[in-house]
Protein backbone atom coordinates (compact mmCIF):
# COMPACT_ATOMS: atom_id res chain seq x y z
CA UNK A 1 0.00 0.00 0.00
CA UNK A 2 1.76 2.97 -1.51
CA UNK A 3 -0.99 5.54 -1.05
CA UNK A 4 -2.38 6.50 2.41
CA UNK A 5 -5.87 7.08 2.75
CA UNK A 6 -4.93 8.56 6.14
CA UNK A 7 -5.95 12.47 6.01
CA UNK A 8 -4.27 14.18 8.63
CA UNK A 9 -6.09 17.68 10.71
CA UNK A 10 -6.32 20.92 8.79
CA UNK A 11 -5.62 19.86 5.17
CA UNK A 12 -9.09 20.02 4.01
CA UNK A 13 -7.64 23.41 2.83
CA UNK A 14 -5.77 21.15 0.01
CA UNK A 15 -9.16 20.58 -1.84
CA UNK A 16 -9.66 23.66 -4.06
CA UNK A 17 -13.18 23.05 -4.69
CA UNK A 18 -13.83 26.29 -7.12
CA UNK A 19 -13.53 23.94 -9.95
CA UNK A 20 -16.95 22.49 -9.50
CA UNK A 21 -18.75 26.01 -9.70
CA UNK A 22 -20.61 26.93 -13.14
CA UNK A 23 -22.11 29.88 -12.07
CA UNK A 24 -19.82 32.54 -10.46
CA UNK A 25 -21.13 34.60 -7.88
CA UNK A 26 -19.89 38.95 -8.27
CA UNK A 27 -20.32 41.33 -6.16
CA UNK A 28 -21.28 45.09 -7.07
CA UNK A 29 -18.74 46.84 -4.09
CA UNK A 30 -20.83 49.90 -4.90
CA UNK A 31 -24.41 48.15 -4.35
CA UNK A 32 -23.14 46.11 -1.21
CA UNK A 33 -24.41 47.80 1.82
CA UNK A 34 -21.68 45.34 4.22
CA UNK A 35 -25.12 43.37 6.11
CA UNK A 36 -22.82 40.25 6.14
CA UNK A 37 -26.00 37.75 5.50
CA UNK A 38 -23.88 36.59 2.64
CA UNK A 39 -21.21 35.37 5.61
CA UNK A 40 -24.19 33.82 6.88
CA UNK A 41 -25.58 31.86 4.01
CA UNK A 42 -22.20 30.84 2.61
CA UNK A 43 -23.20 27.18 3.25
CA UNK A 44 -18.79 26.75 2.58
CA UNK A 45 -17.70 30.01 4.55
CA UNK A 46 -16.24 31.73 1.30
CA UNK A 47 -17.48 34.90 2.13
CA UNK A 48 -15.91 37.34 4.46
CA UNK A 49 -16.15 40.92 4.92
CA UNK A 50 -13.11 43.26 3.86
CA UNK A 51 -12.70 47.10 4.42
CA UNK A 52 -13.10 49.27 1.41
CA UNK A 53 -12.68 52.63 2.00
CA UNK A 54 -13.65 51.84 6.01
CA UNK A 55 -16.67 50.41 4.91
CA UNK A 56 -17.22 46.60 5.23
CA UNK A 57 -17.47 45.00 2.15
CA UNK A 58 -18.38 41.54 1.13
CA UNK A 59 -15.34 39.01 -0.72
CA UNK A 60 -15.67 36.01 -1.95
CA UNK A 61 -12.70 32.96 -2.16
CA UNK A 62 -13.19 31.54 -5.54
CA UNK A 63 -10.59 29.01 -5.12
CA UNK A 64 -13.54 27.01 -2.87
CA UNK A 65 -16.94 28.81 -4.00
CA UNK A 66 -19.03 25.90 -5.48
CA UNK A 67 -21.13 28.27 -7.24
CA UNK A 68 -24.38 27.53 -5.19
CA UNK A 69 -25.96 30.84 -5.44
CA UNK A 70 -27.54 31.05 -2.12
CA UNK A 71 -25.80 34.46 -1.69
CA UNK A 72 -26.99 35.94 -4.72
CA UNK A 73 -30.39 34.80 -3.81
CA UNK A 74 -30.10 35.72 0.28
CA UNK A 75 -28.46 39.64 -0.86
CA UNK A 76 -31.49 42.41 0.28
CA UNK A 77 -29.71 44.55 -2.23
CA UNK A 78 -29.34 42.51 -5.27
CA UNK A 79 -25.60 43.19 -5.22
CA UNK A 80 -24.55 39.52 -6.22
CA UNK A 81 -25.39 38.36 -9.64
CA UNK A 82 -24.23 34.94 -10.86
CA UNK A 83 -22.45 34.55 -14.06
CA UNK A 84 -22.23 31.79 -16.19
CA UNK A 85 -18.21 30.75 -15.44
CA UNK A 86 -16.02 30.91 -18.77
CA UNK A 87 -11.84 29.99 -18.86
CA UNK B 1 -6.25 -34.36 9.68
CA UNK B 2 -3.58 -33.71 12.08
CA UNK B 3 -3.58 -37.69 13.24
CA UNK B 4 -1.32 -36.68 16.03
CA UNK B 5 -3.30 -33.81 17.67
CA UNK B 6 -5.38 -34.09 20.37
CA UNK B 7 -8.82 -34.38 18.35
CA UNK B 8 -12.64 -33.55 19.61
CA UNK B 9 -16.00 -34.36 18.27
CA UNK B 10 -16.67 -30.30 17.06
CA UNK B 11 -20.18 -29.18 15.67
CA UNK B 12 -18.54 -26.62 12.65
CA UNK B 13 -19.73 -23.71 14.18
CA UNK B 14 -18.38 -24.52 17.56
CA UNK B 15 -15.21 -25.54 16.21
CA UNK B 16 -14.94 -22.19 14.70
CA UNK B 17 -16.07 -20.36 17.61
CA UNK B 18 -13.61 -21.96 19.71
CA UNK B 19 -10.65 -20.79 17.19
CA UNK B 20 -11.58 -17.18 17.42
CA UNK B 21 -11.53 -17.30 21.37
CA UNK B 22 -8.15 -18.66 21.00
CA UNK B 23 -7.04 -15.84 18.24
CA UNK B 24 -8.56 -13.62 20.86
CA UNK B 25 -9.79 -10.45 18.97
CA UNK B 26 -10.63 -7.22 20.98
CA UNK B 27 -13.65 -6.41 19.89
CA UNK B 28 -16.35 -9.05 18.19
CA UNK B 29 -19.94 -7.85 16.72
CA UNK B 30 -23.14 -9.76 14.98
CA UNK B 31 -26.56 -9.54 14.46
CA UNK B 32 -28.16 -12.66 16.60
CA UNK B 33 -31.14 -13.64 14.53
CA UNK B 34 -31.53 -15.87 11.55
CA UNK B 35 -30.10 -16.39 9.10
CA UNK B 36 -26.80 -16.22 11.52
CA UNK B 37 -25.48 -19.44 13.18
CA UNK B 38 -23.61 -20.56 16.44
CA UNK B 39 -20.69 -19.35 16.19
CA UNK B 40 -21.50 -15.84 17.51
CA UNK B 41 -24.29 -17.69 19.59
CA UNK B 42 -21.00 -19.89 21.40
CA UNK B 43 -18.75 -16.44 21.50
CA UNK B 44 -21.47 -14.55 23.20
CA UNK B 45 -21.68 -17.23 25.87
CA UNK B 46 -18.14 -17.82 26.12
CA UNK B 47 -18.30 -13.97 27.03
CA UNK B 48 -20.54 -13.97 29.24
CA UNK B 49 -19.19 -17.11 30.92
CA UNK B 50 -16.29 -14.82 31.78
CA UNK B 51 -14.33 -17.33 29.77
CA UNK B 52 -12.73 -14.86 26.96
CA UNK B 53 -12.49 -11.37 27.52
CA UNK B 54 -13.39 -9.71 24.26
CA UNK B 55 -15.82 -6.88 23.74
CA UNK B 56 -18.81 -8.56 22.14
CA UNK B 57 -21.24 -6.40 21.22
CA UNK B 58 -24.89 -7.27 20.22
CA UNK B 59 -25.55 -5.03 17.18
CA UNK B 60 -29.28 -3.77 15.71
CA UNK B 61 -28.86 -5.49 12.05
CA UNK B 62 -25.97 -6.82 10.16
CA UNK B 63 -25.33 -3.22 8.42
CA UNK B 64 -24.63 -1.95 12.54
CA UNK B 65 -22.75 -5.47 13.24
CA UNK B 66 -20.17 -4.25 9.73
CA UNK B 67 -20.19 -0.77 10.46
CA UNK B 68 -19.36 -1.36 14.50
CA UNK B 69 -15.98 -3.80 13.35
CA UNK B 70 -15.22 -1.16 10.72
CA UNK B 71 -15.14 0.61 13.51
CA UNK B 72 -13.64 -1.03 15.92
CA UNK B 73 -10.56 -1.97 13.35
CA UNK B 74 -10.15 1.38 12.77
CA UNK B 75 -8.83 1.89 16.31
CA UNK B 76 -6.11 -0.53 15.77
CA UNK B 77 -7.34 -3.69 17.11
CA UNK B 78 -8.57 -7.50 15.74
CA UNK B 79 -11.84 -7.59 15.09
CA UNK B 80 -14.28 -10.52 14.31
CA UNK B 81 -17.83 -11.12 13.01
CA UNK B 82 -19.43 -13.33 11.01
CA UNK B 83 -22.70 -13.89 9.25
CA UNK B 84 -24.64 -15.50 6.40
CA UNK B 85 -27.09 -15.25 3.30
CA UNK B 86 -29.25 -12.13 3.75
CA UNK B 87 -27.47 -11.26 6.58
CA UNK B 88 -24.22 -10.89 4.37
CA UNK B 89 -26.66 -8.82 1.32
CA UNK B 90 -27.30 -6.46 4.28
CA UNK B 91 -23.42 -5.98 5.24
CA UNK B 92 -23.00 -5.32 1.46
CA UNK B 93 -22.19 -1.34 1.92
CA UNK B 94 -19.97 -1.82 4.67
CA UNK B 95 -18.04 -4.91 3.43
CA UNK B 96 -17.02 -2.40 0.15
CA UNK B 97 -16.35 0.66 2.89
CA UNK B 98 -13.79 -1.75 4.86
CA UNK B 99 -11.80 -3.11 1.84
CA UNK B 100 -11.25 0.28 0.47
CA UNK B 101 -10.34 1.75 4.05
CA UNK B 102 -7.77 -1.46 4.15
CA UNK B 103 -9.09 -2.35 7.50
CA UNK B 104 -7.68 -6.20 8.21
CA UNK B 105 -11.13 -7.78 9.46
CA UNK B 106 -11.33 -10.67 9.76
CA UNK B 107 -15.18 -12.66 9.31
CA UNK B 108 -16.89 -15.99 8.47
CA UNK B 109 -19.44 -15.89 5.83
CA UNK B 110 -21.74 -19.70 6.19
CA UNK B 111 -22.42 -19.58 2.92
CA UNK B 112 -26.18 -19.98 2.32
CA UNK B 113 -29.08 -18.94 -0.77
CA UNK B 114 -30.60 -15.67 -0.94
CA UNK B 115 -34.45 -15.17 -1.29
CA UNK B 116 -36.83 -15.43 -3.21
CA UNK B 117 -38.24 -17.83 -2.48
CA UNK B 118 -36.83 -17.77 1.38
CA UNK B 119 -34.12 -20.51 2.11
CA UNK B 120 -31.73 -21.30 4.75
CA UNK B 121 -30.15 -23.87 3.20
CA UNK B 122 -26.78 -23.75 2.19
CA UNK B 123 -25.26 -23.00 -1.37
CA UNK B 124 -22.63 -20.11 -2.56
CA UNK B 125 -24.76 -17.49 -4.50
CA UNK B 126 -24.28 -15.03 -1.19
CA UNK B 127 -20.74 -14.68 -1.61
CA UNK B 128 -20.83 -13.81 -4.95
CA UNK B 129 -22.75 -10.94 -4.43
CA UNK B 130 -19.61 -9.72 -2.78
CA UNK B 131 -16.95 -11.24 -5.24
CA UNK B 132 -16.21 -7.84 -6.45
CA UNK B 133 -15.48 -5.61 -3.76
CA UNK B 134 -11.96 -6.47 -2.61
CA UNK B 135 -12.08 -8.75 -0.17
CA UNK B 136 -9.94 -11.82 0.09
CA UNK B 137 -12.20 -14.83 -0.22
CA UNK B 138 -11.02 -17.83 1.03
CA UNK B 139 -13.05 -21.52 0.55
CA UNK B 140 -12.69 -24.33 3.40
CA UNK B 141 -13.57 -27.61 2.92
CA UNK B 142 -14.23 -29.33 6.18
CA UNK B 143 -13.74 -28.09 10.03
CA UNK B 144 -10.33 -28.32 10.03
CA UNK B 145 -9.45 -26.63 6.69
CA UNK B 146 -11.43 -23.39 8.55
CA UNK B 147 -9.95 -23.99 11.95
CA UNK B 148 -6.99 -23.43 9.82
CA UNK B 149 -7.96 -20.48 7.73
CA UNK B 150 -9.29 -18.58 10.04
CA UNK B 151 -5.85 -17.97 12.34
CA UNK B 152 -4.11 -17.63 9.07
CA UNK B 153 -7.08 -14.92 8.08
CA UNK B 154 -5.51 -12.47 10.50
CA UNK B 155 -1.80 -12.68 9.61
CA UNK B 156 -2.63 -12.32 5.56
CA UNK B 157 -4.81 -9.30 6.72
CA UNK B 158 -2.50 -7.59 8.57
CA UNK B 159 -0.02 -8.11 5.90
CA UNK B 160 -1.68 -7.17 3.35
CA UNK B 161 -4.27 -4.61 4.83
CA UNK B 162 -6.80 -6.39 3.29
CA UNK B 163 -10.01 -8.06 4.65
CA UNK B 164 -10.40 -11.59 4.72
CA UNK B 165 -13.83 -13.57 4.37
CA UNK B 166 -13.77 -17.10 5.22
CA UNK B 167 -16.64 -19.31 3.29
CA UNK B 168 -17.67 -22.27 5.13
CA UNK B 169 -20.65 -24.15 3.67
CA UNK B 170 -23.78 -23.28 5.51
CA UNK B 171 -25.25 -26.42 7.55
CA UNK B 172 -22.64 -29.13 5.59
CA UNK B 173 -20.22 -27.64 7.87
CA UNK B 174 -21.33 -25.31 10.19
CA UNK B 175 -24.23 -27.65 11.62
CA UNK B 176 -22.52 -30.85 11.50
CA UNK B 177 -20.00 -33.02 13.96
CA UNK B 178 -16.60 -34.13 12.93
CA UNK B 179 -13.24 -34.55 14.55
CA UNK B 180 -11.08 -31.32 14.77
CA UNK B 181 -7.75 -30.00 16.22
CA UNK B 182 -8.23 -26.55 17.79
CA UNK B 183 -4.77 -25.36 17.87
CA UNK B 184 -3.91 -23.36 21.60
CA UNK B 185 -4.23 -20.02 22.43
CA UNK B 186 -0.46 -19.64 22.98
CA UNK B 187 0.82 -21.27 19.54
CA UNK B 188 -1.88 -19.02 18.29
CA UNK B 189 -0.23 -15.89 20.24
CA UNK B 190 3.31 -17.58 18.88
CA UNK B 191 2.07 -17.55 14.93
CA UNK B 192 0.21 -14.31 14.96
CA UNK B 193 2.13 -12.14 17.16
CA UNK B 194 0.86 -9.28 18.76
CA UNK B 195 -0.95 -7.14 16.08
CA UNK B 196 0.39 -3.73 15.55
CA UNK B 197 -1.11 -1.11 13.13
CA UNK B 198 0.50 1.32 11.01
CA UNK B 199 1.60 4.58 13.14
CA UNK B 200 -0.80 7.34 12.22
CA UNK B 201 -2.82 5.47 10.41
CA UNK B 202 -5.76 4.49 12.91
CA UNK B 203 -7.90 6.36 15.40
CA UNK B 204 -6.09 7.77 18.09
CA UNK B 205 -7.62 10.62 20.16
CA UNK B 206 -3.46 12.03 20.60
CA UNK B 207 -3.38 11.97 17.02
CA UNK B 208 -6.65 12.43 15.56
CA UNK B 209 -6.13 11.83 11.90
CA UNK B 210 -9.56 11.54 9.19
CA UNK B 211 -9.92 7.85 7.69
CA UNK B 212 -12.46 7.64 4.79
CA UNK B 213 -12.42 10.85 3.92
CA UNK B 214 -13.82 11.30 0.25
CA UNK B 215 -11.53 11.53 -2.76
CA UNK B 216 -11.94 13.07 -6.04
CA UNK B 217 -11.38 12.12 -9.69
CA UNK B 218 -8.18 13.46 -9.27
CA UNK B 219 -7.45 10.69 -6.66
CA UNK B 220 -10.24 8.11 -6.61
CA UNK B 221 -8.88 5.77 -9.58
CA UNK B 222 -4.78 5.17 -8.27
CA UNK B 223 -6.61 4.30 -4.97
CA UNK B 224 -8.70 1.79 -6.32
CA UNK B 225 -5.73 0.64 -9.03
CA UNK B 226 -3.53 -0.08 -5.95
CA UNK B 227 -6.49 -1.68 -3.81
CA UNK B 228 -6.69 -4.19 -7.06
CA UNK B 229 -2.97 -4.47 -7.46
CA UNK B 230 -2.41 -5.27 -4.05
CA UNK B 231 -5.46 -7.97 -4.02
CA UNK B 232 -3.70 -9.54 -6.66
CA UNK B 233 -0.35 -9.24 -5.31
CA UNK B 234 -1.92 -10.55 -1.96
CA UNK B 235 -1.19 -14.22 -3.90
CA UNK B 236 1.94 -14.44 -2.86
CA UNK B 237 1.41 -13.83 1.09
CA UNK B 238 -1.69 -16.13 1.16
CA UNK B 239 0.77 -19.05 -0.04
CA UNK B 240 3.69 -17.46 2.46
CA UNK B 241 1.17 -17.92 5.13
CA UNK B 242 -0.07 -21.28 4.22
CA UNK B 243 3.31 -22.90 4.59
CA UNK B 244 4.08 -20.66 7.62
CA UNK B 245 1.11 -21.73 9.06
CA UNK B 246 1.86 -25.94 8.75
CA UNK B 247 5.21 -24.98 10.21
CA UNK B 248 4.60 -23.17 13.50
CA UNK B 249 1.43 -25.73 14.11
CA UNK B 250 3.37 -28.72 12.80
CA UNK B 251 0.85 -29.73 10.10
CA UNK B 252 2.99 -30.24 7.11
CA UNK B 253 1.93 -32.21 4.14
CA UNK B 254 4.45 -33.96 1.59
CA UNK B 255 2.50 -32.54 -1.81
CA UNK B 256 4.21 -30.96 -3.85
CA UNK B 257 4.11 -27.40 -3.22
CA UNK B 258 2.13 -26.99 -6.92
CA UNK B 259 -0.67 -28.99 -5.91
CA UNK B 260 -1.06 -28.03 -2.32
CA UNK B 261 -0.87 -24.55 -1.39
CA UNK B 262 -2.60 -21.65 -0.18
CA UNK B 263 -4.16 -20.83 -3.10
CA UNK B 264 -5.35 -24.46 -4.73
CA UNK B 265 -4.70 -28.08 -4.19
CA UNK B 266 -4.70 -30.78 -7.05
CA UNK B 267 -5.46 -34.19 -6.19
CA UNK B 268 -5.08 -36.86 -9.50
CA UNK B 269 -3.03 -38.04 -12.21
CA UNK B 270 -0.51 -36.37 -14.24
CA UNK B 271 -2.30 -36.35 -17.31
CA UNK B 272 -6.01 -36.79 -16.42
CA UNK B 273 -8.83 -37.26 -18.72
CA UNK B 274 -11.05 -35.18 -16.61
CA UNK B 275 -10.24 -32.68 -14.34
CA UNK B 276 -13.27 -31.35 -12.10
CA UNK B 277 -13.19 -28.23 -10.11
CA UNK B 278 -15.38 -27.16 -6.99
CA UNK B 279 -14.89 -25.00 -4.01
CA UNK B 280 -16.13 -25.60 -0.36
CA UNK B 281 -17.31 -29.08 1.10
CA UNK B 282 -18.31 -30.54 -2.43
CA UNK B 283 -14.87 -31.76 -2.39
CA UNK B 284 -15.16 -34.45 -0.25
CA UNK B 285 -18.37 -35.67 -1.77
CA UNK B 286 -16.58 -35.19 -5.08
CA UNK B 287 -13.60 -37.26 -3.61
CA UNK B 288 -15.65 -40.27 -2.11
CA UNK B 289 -17.33 -40.45 -6.05
CA UNK B 290 -13.92 -41.25 -7.32
CA UNK B 291 -12.84 -43.28 -4.61
CA UNK B 292 -15.65 -45.52 -4.72
CA UNK B 293 -15.84 -45.75 -8.38
CA UNK B 294 -11.97 -46.47 -8.97
CA UNK B 295 -10.77 -43.33 -11.17
CA UNK B 296 -7.67 -41.99 -9.09
CA UNK B 297 -6.28 -42.70 -12.15
CA UNK B 298 -8.50 -41.23 -14.64
CA UNK B 299 -10.00 -38.18 -13.16
CA UNK B 300 -8.18 -35.09 -11.31
CA UNK B 301 -9.90 -32.84 -8.48
CA UNK B 302 -8.40 -29.40 -8.49
CA UNK B 303 -9.82 -27.28 -5.10
CA UNK B 304 -10.29 -23.72 -5.44
CA UNK B 305 -8.84 -22.54 -1.69
CA UNK B 306 -8.53 -18.60 -2.80
CA UNK B 307 -11.53 -17.66 -4.83
CA UNK B 308 -10.68 -13.97 -4.67
CA UNK B 309 -7.30 -12.80 -5.98
CA UNK B 310 -8.11 -15.27 -8.35
CA UNK B 311 -4.83 -17.63 -8.52
CA UNK B 312 -4.76 -17.52 -12.35
CA UNK B 313 -1.49 -18.73 -12.33
CA UNK B 314 -1.51 -21.65 -9.86
CA UNK B 315 -4.93 -22.97 -11.51
CA UNK B 316 -3.63 -22.58 -15.31
CA UNK B 317 -0.41 -25.14 -13.76
CA UNK B 318 -2.91 -27.35 -13.21
CA UNK B 319 -5.75 -27.55 -15.28
CA UNK B 320 -3.46 -27.27 -18.88
CA UNK B 321 -2.77 -30.71 -17.91
CA UNK B 322 -6.25 -31.77 -19.22
CA UNK B 323 -8.85 -31.31 -22.24
CA UNK B 324 -12.26 -31.82 -20.30
CA UNK B 325 -12.50 -29.30 -17.52
CA UNK B 326 -16.00 -29.98 -15.38
CA UNK B 327 -16.33 -26.84 -13.08
CA UNK B 328 -19.26 -27.75 -10.46
CA UNK B 329 -20.50 -24.82 -9.16
CA UNK B 330 -23.30 -24.14 -5.88
CA UNK B 331 -23.49 -20.74 -7.77
CA UNK B 332 -25.28 -18.98 -10.69
CA UNK B 333 -24.87 -15.53 -12.25
CA UNK B 334 -28.43 -15.37 -13.49
CA UNK B 335 -28.48 -14.98 -17.46
CA UNK B 336 -25.16 -15.84 -17.64
CA UNK B 337 -23.54 -19.12 -15.76
CA UNK B 338 -21.64 -20.29 -12.61
CA UNK B 339 -19.17 -17.09 -11.93
CA UNK B 340 -16.08 -19.70 -11.19
CA UNK B 341 -16.77 -21.20 -14.77
CA UNK B 342 -16.47 -17.94 -16.29
CA UNK B 343 -13.07 -17.08 -14.50
CA UNK B 344 -11.71 -20.56 -15.70
CA UNK B 345 -12.69 -19.72 -19.20
CA UNK B 346 -10.93 -16.46 -19.64
CA UNK B 347 -7.43 -18.69 -18.38
CA UNK B 348 -8.34 -21.01 -21.29
CA UNK B 349 -7.87 -18.05 -23.91
CA UNK B 350 -4.36 -17.91 -24.63
CA UNK B 351 -3.92 -22.29 -25.22
CA UNK B 352 -3.82 -23.66 -28.36
CA UNK B 353 -5.15 -26.92 -27.44
CA UNK B 354 -9.14 -27.50 -27.61
CA UNK B 355 -10.35 -27.54 -24.17
CA UNK B 356 -13.71 -29.24 -23.26
CA UNK B 357 -14.84 -26.82 -20.62
CA UNK B 358 -18.29 -27.50 -18.94
CA UNK B 359 -19.96 -25.25 -16.48
CA UNK B 360 -22.81 -28.13 -14.22
CA UNK B 361 -24.82 -25.99 -11.24
CA UNK B 362 -25.71 -28.33 -8.58
CA UNK B 363 -27.15 -28.05 -4.73
CA UNK B 364 -28.59 -24.86 -5.07
CA UNK B 365 -30.87 -23.77 -2.12
CA UNK B 366 -29.40 -27.01 -0.35
CA UNK B 367 -30.64 -29.74 -2.71
CA UNK B 368 -28.76 -32.36 -1.82
CA UNK B 369 -25.54 -33.54 -4.26
CA UNK B 370 -24.55 -37.32 -4.16
CA UNK B 371 -21.88 -39.22 -5.36
CA UNK B 372 -24.29 -40.21 -8.25
CA UNK B 373 -24.89 -37.05 -9.71
CA UNK B 374 -21.12 -36.57 -9.52
CA UNK B 375 -20.80 -39.36 -11.18
CA UNK B 376 -23.55 -38.16 -13.96
CA UNK B 377 -21.34 -35.00 -14.63
CA UNK B 378 -18.07 -37.21 -14.86
CA UNK B 379 -20.16 -39.38 -18.14
CA UNK B 380 -21.48 -36.40 -19.31
CA UNK B 381 -18.14 -34.35 -19.77
CA UNK B 382 -16.36 -37.13 -21.39
CA UNK B 383 -19.30 -37.93 -23.59
CA UNK B 384 -21.33 -35.55 -24.20
CA UNK B 385 -20.63 -32.34 -26.27
CA UNK B 386 -19.97 -28.67 -24.54
CA UNK B 387 -22.74 -26.45 -24.27
CA UNK B 388 -22.77 -23.00 -23.83
CA UNK B 389 -24.72 -22.96 -21.31
CA UNK B 390 -25.16 -23.67 -17.96
CA UNK B 391 -25.83 -27.54 -17.62
CA UNK B 392 -28.82 -28.13 -14.20
CA UNK B 393 -27.91 -31.07 -12.23
CA UNK B 394 -31.20 -31.25 -10.27
CA UNK B 395 -30.89 -35.45 -9.21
Amino acid sequence: MKKTLIVQPNTSLKNKTGSWRTFRPEIDIDLCIGCTTCTKVCPEGTVAMVKKNNKPKAKINYDYCKGCGVCASECPVKAIVMKPESK
Amino acid sequence: MPRTKPLQILEGSRAIALTVKNIAPAVISAYPITPQTHIVEDLAKFKANGEADYEYVRAESEFAAASIVLGASATGVRTYSATSSQGLLLMTEVLFNIAGLRLPIVMTCANRALSAPINIWNDHQDVMVIRDSGWILLFAENHQEAIGQHIMAYKIAEATKLPVMINVDGYIITHSYEPAWIPDKKTIRKYLGEYQPTSGEYLDPDNPVTIGAFATPNDYMEIRQELHEDLVASQKIIDKEYFNYQKIFETKTKKSQIEDNGLIEYVGPKNPQVILVAMGSILGTIRATIKANKLENKIGILKIKTYRPFPKEAIAEIIFKTKNIAVIEKALSLGQEGPLTLDIKALLLNRTTKTNIQNYIVGLGGRDITTGMIKKIINDIIKTKQNLGSKFVNK
